[in-house]
């Protein structure tokens, strides 16, 4: 484990803080995963998509309202 | 003329796809032996104990918070003036991005300030005004989500993202002009990191690993973007065959 003790659960502990540590750690892994996941999940539906035929993620033509 | 064609949105877009790879996997060896001598080589602090562990998520996320917000705001400039589309796109394309890092790092300043202030939360001026920046991200999303015309949206949304600018120096300085709870600089200081090594190694592994991050996932959210306001030119159907 390295200089700073030698069992798991003590890893885990963190010297008391573990719940702050490791939710933070958690929160950051969350956080990556979804901005690799969300451009990735985007792509595959562009690239599937045909214009015209399935709803695309933005209107193609603005509504009259906004004309 | 090189620099012109590759700002073209094909050639941009195959670049790209060639690109992420070599962002990609620097990325994940730095991040992996930034997490390996953050949480195990790194010795505990003598104030902090193991809670100062923190640091090396809460600061990359803090400073892709700003460096995405200059990114963006980079990119919103270069749109403006030379309306170059790969400009435009990236825009947009870094507000989720800046959003998500914003609220990671108020959320494990959160996290680490309850075992050390006592509070998971303070009104003081480096607080909020990085709670500010969070707006200006989600503003910036909406305004993008609002108009629909990618090119008219894109244009509205760096104007905002230029105007919000101000809000940089002020998050940077507030530790220095205001009173606060938030510890000052330790590394970016005139007279060098105040941070012993075995604690500034990781924590550099892991801006560099964070920033690197942010430049391949850009990178794939340009391409989408490109994808999505080109889908009528031929290249992109060419793409989708």
């Amino acid at each position: 484990m390295g200089p700073r003790g030698a069992s798991v659960s003590e890893f885990l502990h963190m010297g008391g803080y573990g719940f702050y540590v490791w939710t933070s750690y958690g929160a950051a892994l969350v956080v990556l995963g979804l901005n690799v996941a969300a451009p990735i999940v985007r792509r595959r539906r562009l690239v599937r998509e045909r214009p015209g035929t399935s709803a695309p993620a933005r209107a193609t033509e603005p509504p009259p309202s906004l004309k | 003329m090189t620099l012109r064609r590759y700002a073209s949105p094909r050639h941009f877009h195959d670049l790209a796809g060639r690109l992420i790879p070599w962002l990609g996997w620097p990325c994940a060896v730095l991040m992996a032996a930034g997490l390996w001598t953050g949480l195990v080589i790194a010795p505990p602090d003598y104030q902090q104990g193991d809670a100062y562990r923190i640091i090396f998520v809460h600061v990359p996320s803090a400073w892709l918070s700003l460096f995405v917000y200059a990114a963006m705001a980079g990119s919103a400039a270069a749109g403006l003036i030379w309306r170059t589309k790969v400009a435009e796109a990236a825009t947009v394309a870094c507000a989720p991005v800046g959003a998500s890092f914003t609220f990671l790092a108020l959320l494990t300043g959160s996290l680490w300030g309850k075992p050390m202030w006592g509070t998971w939360w303070v009104w003081d001026a480096r607080l909020t005004s990085e709670l500010v920046l969070l707006f200006l991200y989600l503003g910036i999303i909406a305004l993008n989500g609002a108009i629909s015309d990618p090119r008219k949206a894109s244009r509205a949304c760096a104007i905002l993202a230029i105007v919000g600018l101000v809000d940089l120096p002020i998050i940077h300085f507030s530790v220095e002009w205001w009173n606060t709870l938030h510890q000052g600089a330790t590394v970016f200081r005139l007279d060098g990191p105040s941070i012993h090594p075995s604690m500034l190694v990781p924590l550099l592994l892991m801006v560099a690993a964070f920033t690197l991050f942010f430049l391949a996932v850009l990178l794939m959210r340009v391409r989408c973007e490109v994808l999505h306001r080109e889908r009528h030119s031929r290249w992109v159907r060419e793409v989708r065959a």
